[in-house]
């Protein structure tokens, strides 16, 4: 409930607020002013507003020359049996890091954040990291089994999980790793790069704890193995208390099946913890009574401090934030003017109750509009709408979570965890806007 | 609300949680068979549960890396190009540049042998016998310092004795970590004096064809 009250008052505080105020006061006395052009003056308005006005004879050849596209017919409904998008919109796809990994097969891909908007990751963009490839599982030949510490070992077909009562949830995914090439300072240039290992996506799944009530658990069975049919075989411990409190086995990604790519045809959902943990192609679930310390919970996600020492089991991920336009690849290619601003912000514990934003380096913050649905663990999604003088900015956003968790700037990471620590910098972002609207990825004092 | 009533809607919310939640069950899915579960259970623990017979020894170990493996992680497991180092590190774990391996940062033997066995080697996972990934396991402690006889035989029987020198310096997540974190009212307005950059993207171009490259990794 004081999420809901944060956000009315999110949007409350935006015309009066901070450096934003002059700009936001601006649009508002110029939309008086346009409104009223439109009933009175007609011709000279644009001098008025602002607006520039096209001279006689120079008119818009998209408005003035007949375009194919208004003449001639197009496709039929067979031609696109299952759609794709405008190839005008072509340079919209997940990019690689070479240099990042040996092998491409064992390696990441990163969602064009810069690209999207709302709160949905499109399935064919969400990032992508595997350890042994796509596996392209038959689904009549996939098994899920549960065994162990259970009274009864089972059994299950996809016709079996689809026979559970299903749910549907909006969660992000974040690999723990997500902004890791960023600690020492600033390096990629681009936030597809830098925060482009996170999706969101709607679920349909079946509560993992309804299987392992079907399957009945011990007393004893306090850690849960998952493991997945790809030629890595996957594994990670998982606490009993988080499979049965909210863990889904997803075989639904945005309405439609699982992308190979996501884990088809069924894969683990663990709301809010590190994506490692959400092990792809489902299909062995083991009771324990201790934790497994395997390869992806010992060598990899476990975070390294500067004295040497090591945390394990850091599995939430926390509060964090970016600014996707302006950024990098999105540069502001529009004279000074009025402009928006817009990113995301997400939480492993539970919703963003607000987002503040700063164009001048975090000296003076602005409460940003988070706009859409705000879901628990999930992507939410905010605007700054204020009017660009044409001059440099500092860019950053700062999240704050629905228990009061305020996103740290990324000195005070290092200061606690030293620079080695790879997983989990959930640090503020800073990007550079130059005068001419081109963006570079900075960090300031 | 009496005390009682509260009481026991408390246990019934907690119950609710952890207890099965169609205490009957819904009747779906089907009994596995044990060849079934012997078929596809392969992990190990550190206790040396999963573990399955056999033994392997320094020697024999070495000849099977040299056969399935060094092309990759090179002979003495030091990484050809950027596959990953498998050997040596000791002491560098607060290095600028730390180099975690088995030797350096790996806390338990059972996480070698399991995870060789489930992917290893690359591209021909679950392909090595019990006796080889002994062998590989005897072999790796080898090159790491951690066993310093070339006859060693490691088992079944004694693998769980063998203990790794970084185990003690893993601890529970601590986060949220520092005051920071938890302030509720964060500064708005004024909040330095000064603004300065202090570091710049040292990549400017990171598009598939970029030819510059970085450091760090994802994992
Ligand atoms: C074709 C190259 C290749 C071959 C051959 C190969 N590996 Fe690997 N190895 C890899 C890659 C790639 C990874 C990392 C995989 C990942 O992270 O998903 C890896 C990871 C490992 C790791 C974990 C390293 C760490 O620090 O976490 C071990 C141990 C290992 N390999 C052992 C072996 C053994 C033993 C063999 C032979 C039986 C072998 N590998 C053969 C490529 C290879």
């Amino acid at each position: 409930m004081s999420d809901q009250k944060n956000r009315q008052n999110a949007g409350k505080d935006l015309p009066q607020d901070g450096s934003g105020s002059d700009s936001i006061k601006g649009t508002s006395r110029r939309s008086f002013l346009r409104a009223g052009a439109a009933s009175s003056l007609a011709m000279g308005a644009g001098l008025l507003t602002g607006q520039k006005v096209v001279a006689a004879g120079a008119g818009d050849p998209a408005i003035l020359e007949l375009q194919d596209w208004n003449q001639y017919l197009g496709e039929g409904v067979d031609a696109r049996p299952y759609g794709t998008p405008s190839p005008f919109e072509e340079q919209v796809v997940r990019r690689n890091v070479p240099w990042l990994t040996a092998d491409p097969v064992s390696s990441v891909n990163f969602t064009p954040l810069h690209d999207l908007d709302g709160i949905i990751t499109p399935n064919g963009l969400c990032f992508e990291r595997h350890h042994a490839g796509i596996a392209e599982v038959d689904p009549s030949q996939h098994r899920l089994m549960i065994h162990g510490m259970v009274d009864k070992p089972l059994v299950f077909t996809m016709e079996d999980l689809k026979r559970f009562p299903r749910e549907n949830h909006a969660y992000f995914l974040e690999c723990a790793a997500n902004s890791g090439m960023e600690w020492r300072g600033a390096q990629l240039n681009g936030c597809q790069f830098t925060h482009g290992m996170v999706h969101n996506v709607m679920y349909t799944g079946v509560r993992l704890s309804h299987l392992l009530a079907e399957a009945g658990v011990k007393p004893k069975g306090s850690w849960l193995l998952a493991e997945g049919a790809d030629s890595s075989t996957m594994t990670r411990s998982i606490p009993m208390e988080k499979a049965l409190e909210d863990c889904l086995v997803a075989f639904a990604m945005n309405g439609e099946a699982l992308r190979p790519e996501q884990g088809y045809p069924v894969r683990l959902v663990v709301p809010g913890w590190e994506g490692n943990m959400w092990v792809k192609w489902l299909r062995r679930l083991e009771i324990g009574d201790a934790p497994w310390q395997h390869r992806e919970e010992t060598s990899k996600y476990t975070d390294l401090m500067a004295d040497g020492r090591a945390r394990r089991f850091t599995w939430v991920m926390d509060a964090k934030s970016v600014i996707t336009n302006p950024s990098p690849q999105a540069p502001l290619m529009h004279d000074k003017g009025q402009t928006v601003l817009t990113g995301l912000a997400w939480s492993g514990r539970g919703t963003i109750a607000r987002v503040d934003v700063s164009l001048d380096g975090g000296k003076n913050w602005h409460t940003a509009r988070l706009d859409g649905p705000s879901l628990d663990k999930s992507l939410h999604r905010f605007y700054f709408d204020f009017n660009w003088d044409g001059q440099p900015l500092l860019l950053q956003s700062r999240a704050i979570d629905s228990t009061g968790y305020v996103q740290p700037t990324k000195s005070a990471l290092r200061s606690v965890r030293g620079e080695n620590s790879i997983y989990h910098n959930n640090g503020i972002q800073t990007w550079h806007v130059k005068a001419p609207g081109e963006v570079e990825n900075v960090e300031v004092t | 609300m009496s005390k009682l009533l509260k009481a026991s809607i408390a246990a019934l919310l907690l119950s609710s949680l952890t207890l099965p939640v169609f205490a009957e069950g819904l009747g779906l899915g089907r009994v596995a068979s044990d060849d079934e579960i012997a078929a596809w259970d392969i992990d190990v623990r550190p206790d040396g549960m999963g573990l399955p017979q056999g033994s392997g020894t320094v020697t024999e170990g070495e000849e099977v890396f040299a056969e399935r493996c060094a092309v990759c992680h090179g002979d003495f497991g030091e990484g050809v190009d950027r596959w990953p180092v498998l050997s040596g590190g000791q002491d560098s774990l607060t290095d600028d540049r730390p180099v975690k391996t088995i030797g350096s940062y790996w806390p338990y033997l059972s996480t070698v042998y399991d995870y060789i066995n489930r992917a290893m080697p690359f591209g021909e996972s679950q392909s090595l016998t019990p006796d080889e990934i002994y062998g590989i396991t005897a072999y790796l402690l080898y090159m790491n310092d951690i066993v310093t006889d070339e006859e060693f035989e490691l088992s079944k029987q004694n693998f769980a004795s063998v203990r790794m020198p970084n185990e003690d310096n893993f601890f529970f997540d601590p986060r949220p970590d520092t005051p920071i974190f938890n302030a509720d009212d964060p500064c708005m307005s004024d909040c330095k004096s000064e603004v300065t950059v202090t570091s710049r993207a040292r990549i400017l171009d990171v598009t598939p064809d970029a030819e510059e490259s970085g450091s760090g990794s994802i994992d």
